[in-house]
């Protein structure tokens, strides 16, 4: 199974760098960027294991290392089960 | 009395805490692997500074997943004492021995300067014997020292006098001018609910010795062996 875990910041919480890409682009002329939150993805492949085996799984490698609840949410997509 | 400094690949004050605890205050100290799973028999353990992983995933994510934090967490949870700093704060705050998250500085940048810090409160094994009120010059050398909890958390925080160093200008006062990385409510240091963790963002262990120009962070090393002592006694 091929899988996307996409991490980012919660709402509420500072996104310094996301602030100052933001500003970047504002400074470049695209002044109808209002804000940008800068988050990261994963690519996961699990090989040959079947998808539907993994899926409860995936949230389970966010919630043990991936993502750190106290600051950030996620989300998991299968790609190719 | 023994302590133990928790060596990672990639910390770099490893050898400061050893040399903090073992030559300035004559505590038999070892440096223990991220793969051991015992302290050696410490009394205090010491998670130093530095870039464990190469701050990878998340500062401190990776070391918080090392073999040797099973025996940290039940140091901890046994009631011994644990001193993480800089790095050793974030990596106590992704285990989950202390609450909430170190964020990168407000302003960007990484920051290697003087500050100074309040004592918020007297009452832990690390600042009995400095004193509440008392006003610190300590460096600090890092780009995710800001530190964020959720409104919730912070009350309580606060209401169980669990933040024992704030931020604040060299008169003793929380001014957001002096809160450098830009940590909710200016906090560079906080307890763990049993009092017997310490996680701080500024370096007491480059700063303990005339010939470096700054003592004031003998202080908190001090105050913890007292207190060690007076239990043994």
């Amino acid at each position: 199974m091929k899988a996307r875990v996409h991490v980012f910041l919660k709402d509420g919480v500072f996104d310094p760098q996301g602030k100052a890409v933001s500003q970047a682009l504002q400074g470049l002329g695209f002044s109808e960027v209002h804000s940008v939150r800068q988050g990261k993805f994963f690519d996961i492949d699990t090989g040959t294991v079947p998808g539907e085996e993994q899926e409860g799984r995936l949230e389970d490698y966010c919630r043990k290392l991936l993502a750190n609840p106290v600051i950030e949410s996620f989300s998991v997509e299968v790609v190719e089960p | 009395m023994k302590a133990a400094v928790v060596e990672f690949p990639g910390s770099n004050c490893d050898h400061d805490a050893f040399e903090w605890a073992s030559r300035l205050f004559h505590i038999p100290t070892e440096l223990v692997w991220h793969t051991e799973t015992h302290l050696k028999g410490a009394d205090l353990v010491i998670l130093p500074g530095g870039f464990s992983y190469g701050d990878y995933l998340r500062c401190g994510a990776m070391a918080a997943r090392a073999p040797v934090m099973d025996a940290v967490i039940e140091h901890a949870k046994s009631g011994g004492l644990v001193i993480g700093i800089c790095n050793g704060f974030q990596i106590l705050c992704e285990v989950g021995l202390l609450p909430g998250a170190l964020l990168r500085n407000q302003g960007l940048a990484f920051l290697c300067q003087d500050v100074y810090l309040r004592c918020e409160t007297s009452k832990s094994p690390f600042s009995r014997h400095v004193g509440k009120g008392t006003v610190l010059r300590l460096p600090i050398a890092h780009h995710d020292g800001n530190y964020f909890t959720d409104p919730k958390t912070l009350k309580r925080l606060q209401r169980e006098e669990r933040i024992l160093f704030r931020y604040v200008n060299p008169n003793g006062d929380v001014n957001e001018a002096w809160n450098v990385n830009g940590s909710l409510d200016a906090i560079a240091g906080v307890l763990s609910e049993g009092r017997n963790v310490l996680g701080m963002m500024p370096h007491p262990e480059r700063a303990s010795e005339a010939v470096l120009g700054n003592e004031d962070g003998a202080a908190i090393l001090r105050s913890a062996l007292k207190t060690l002592e007076a239990a043994h006694a």
